[in-house]
């Protein structure tokens, strides 16, 4: 964008909310923030009115804070708990129906591309497992498959959180929810093994307890996308209230389910690797396992 | 003539100055030539009876030039949903659906209207399952009738091109910035040839300006940039409340103030044809065409029947409707659907409704001999009571 448009009309200044001004004056727009500089800026998310521990939030608030073009980017979400952060989000947004985000963002994708077809304007859809493996999943896989220039990021609570805990695709089989009441009788579906078949070119897998590592794999997803193709990135967020846990203990809850069963996963192409070599996003593969030896 | 040497002209200019030439067409070729001079920037669409050859001719404009992206969606859901990220990203859509592909769209309508979304769409209408019928039937028209667009209704070939042309300008204007449905009868319209007027000029209507929006367009380039399309209310309070419900009001009163811009560009929303007879036949599309053989045929016999041709469903010409039908002794609406829902339209806007026989109705694919109007006209009970 031209960041004319954060510019406040001097007559009205006295007029415009404390955190719109607050915005302006000391907003991510065109500084290149991420998920490291929080607590020095002023974030895009305001106030938002999820449970407190929410996993979800802790996700939201990280990729938020780690796009790499925030002043470029329009952000689409789905019907779920996460839909109720984005009017609190100093992004262009869309909430459209349940499960159509990835057909809004390929309409939205290719709508830009026409108009303004020598700037980089990143979609990114961001929505919760049902939207995005249950009533999305044809639309979600179709984007891919046509090789939308996208970024899909799924919170994984493993549950309709938002409806009151029902089971949906991605529960873990034999467990019990709502709608479930004997034990989920199939398997988790495996998205990220979809992602990869249908074309995604760089398929991350993560959870809340480590979310620094969910900035560094927005940003490489956003920027693959930008270049590529479709970008996949999945994070196990734990839902305290609907578990009936301690908010407190959900990241422990987290922690555990990475040794147990949600490891952290990354995939790229070898075009999408090489690409985020060249622009330092990450380093390449030889050095990178020295630097993780020492 | 090439796409890229199209002058850019008003729609005024394009509907009543334009060169035209007679040539002879199906309703869907029609959909061509309109959509070869609309300057639209990008159609999805999904293939089904009887509307997929107007979306390949659609294509073969985008193969050409004239349309600048073009995709075949994978089901109807997904591709009126593509469609609204388009409208939102600010550039000129079209698409086309009819029947099952409509009911399977369906929950996008209403959020095309509340996003204020100006998209142009085409339903050629079909039969509804079950069971199956490929044949023509337009009873989706009244399940559409509450979703916020605007619904004009073509009896020919020729009123589907002119309406065609004409919805780009109504549904972009920024008091009405709405979806508008060109609707025609499936089969008997597209799969028909007509002598059509075209414009044969190396003209296009000019391009749409996303900042007519009435609400911003979503490209991070539109103040405020904390924006969201289409903000919700989900907090249990009056405030909540009252948001949501002025929001629509004001959707369904851009569709009243869209009836000059319609007005300007199509005429009045009815037509008439022996206005002082004391009866009167209603109707819309093809069911037109019927009714004025039947007229005829009637007239032969020595039975004077007037005719009030409904050209816009929505905005519903209720005060027109009234007056049209004030002296009319008996009331016919034929109908190719099995509710009869102008029928119920008109009876919501004129008194002393025993005056109405509600048919005849055809539907499933059958077509309506205009004998069977006149046997209505004769009070035959079979033919619509």
């Amino acid at each position: 964008m031209s960041l004319a448009i954060t510019k406040i009309n001097p007559a009205f200044t006295d007029v415009m909310p404390q955190e719109y001004l607050d915005l302006v004056a000391d907003g991510p727009f065109g500084t290149n923030k991420s998920a490291k500089d929080l607590g020095l800026f002023k974030e895009l998310i305001e106030d938002h009115p999820l449970c407190a521990g929410c996993n979800l939030a802790m996700a939201f608030r990280t990729l938020i804070s780690s796009l790499p073009a925030p002043e470029d980017t329009v952000i689409v979400g789905s019907t779920g708990c996460n839909s109720l952060v984005f009017p609190q989000l100093a992004i262009h947004n869309v909430h459209s129906l349940f499960g159509n985000q990835n057909a809004v963002a390929t309409g939205l994708k290719r709508g830009l591309k026409l108009r303004f077809p020598d700037k980089n304007k990143d979609v990114v859809v961001m929505a919760g497992d049902g939207a995005t493996a249950d009533i999305g999943f044809d639309m979600t896989l179709h984007s891919w498959i046509r090789g939308e220039k996208i970024t899909t990021v799924m919170f994984d609570n493993e549950l309709y959180a938002n409806t009151g805990g029902q089971e949906s695709g991605m529960t873990q089989f034999g467990t019990v929810r709502n709608m479930a009441p004997t034990g989920k009788k199939f398997q988790k579906i495996q998205v990220t093994e979809f992602a990869k078949l249908a074309g995604c070119v760089y398929v991350a897998k993560l959870s809340t307890a480590n979310t620094a590592k969910i900035g560094q794999c927005l940003r490489n997803a956003v920027l693959v996308a930008r270049e590529i193709g479709p970008t996949y990135i999945q994070i196990y967020t734990p839902c305290s209230t609907n578990l009936k846990i301690k908010p407190a203990d959900s990241v422990a809850l987290a922690k555990k389910r990475v040794k147990d069963d949600y490891a952290f996963e990354e995939y790229m192409t070898a075009e999408a690797e090489q690409l985020l070599v060249a622009s330092g996003a990450i380093k390449p593969k030889k050095q990178k396992d020295q630097a993780d030896k020492a | 003539m090439s796409a890229k040497n199209l002058k850019e002209v008003s729609t005024e200019y394009m509907l009543f100055k334009a060169e035209r030439e007679e040539q002879f067409m199906t309703g869907s070729e029609a959909v061509r030539e309109a959509i070869r001079r609309s300057n639209i920037d990008m159609s999805i669409v999904y293939p089904i009876t009887p509307q997929s050859e107007s979306s390949h001719l659609v294509g073969d404009l985008y193969a050409e030039g004239y349309v600048k992206e073009y995709l075949r969606g994978e089901n109807e859901f997904a591709v009126m949903s593509e469609v609204a990220g388009g409208a939102m990203a600010g550039i000129r859509m079209f698409t086309a659906t009819c029947g099952p592909g409509t009911l399977r769209a369906f929950e996008n309508f209403p959020m095309w209207s509340g996003a204020r979304l100006p998209i142009v769409i085409a339903f050629m209408t079909r039969a509804i399952n079950a069971p199956l019928s490929i044949q023509p039937d337009n009873i989706e028209m009244s399940m559409l009738l509450d979703t916020g667009m605007i619904m004009l209704h073509a009896e020919n070939a020729q009123e589907f091109y002119d309406m065609l042309l004409m919805s780009f300008s109504v549904a972009e204007r920024t008091s009405v910035h709405i979806p508008v449905g060109v609707f025609v009868d499936g089969f008997f319209v597209t799969h028909t040839r007509q002598k059509v007027k075209v414009v044969i000029e190396d003209v296009k209507l000019q391009g749409y300006d996303p900042a007519m929006s009435p609400t911003p367009t979503i490209d991070m380039e539109t103040p405020p940039f904390r924006y969201m399309k289409d903000p919700f209310v989900m907090k249990s309070n009056y405030v909540s409340y009252a948001a949501h419900a002025s929001w629509q009001q004001e959707c369904m009163a851009s569709i009243e103030r869209a009836r000059p811009y319609i007005k300007a560009l199509m005429g009045d929303f009815i037509e008439r044809e022996n206005p002082g007879a004391p009866i009167q036949i209603v109707a819309s599309g093809t069911a037109v065409s019927q009714s004025r053989a039947a007229i005829k045929m009637a007239e032969s016999e020595g039975i004077e029947v007037g005719l009030v041709k409904i050209k816009s469903i929505r905005p519903f010409p209720a005060e027109e409707v009234k007056k049209a039908l004030a002296t009319a002794q008996k009331i016919i609406v034929p109908e190719f659907n099995r509710v009869g829902w102008l029928a119920r339209e008109v009876a919501s806007v004129i008194p002393n409704n025993d005056r109405m026989v509600k048919g005849p109705r055809v539907f499933g694919g059958m077509t309506m001999p205009p004998d069977v109007i006149v046997k209505a006209i004769k009070g035959d009970t079979r033919c619509g009571v």
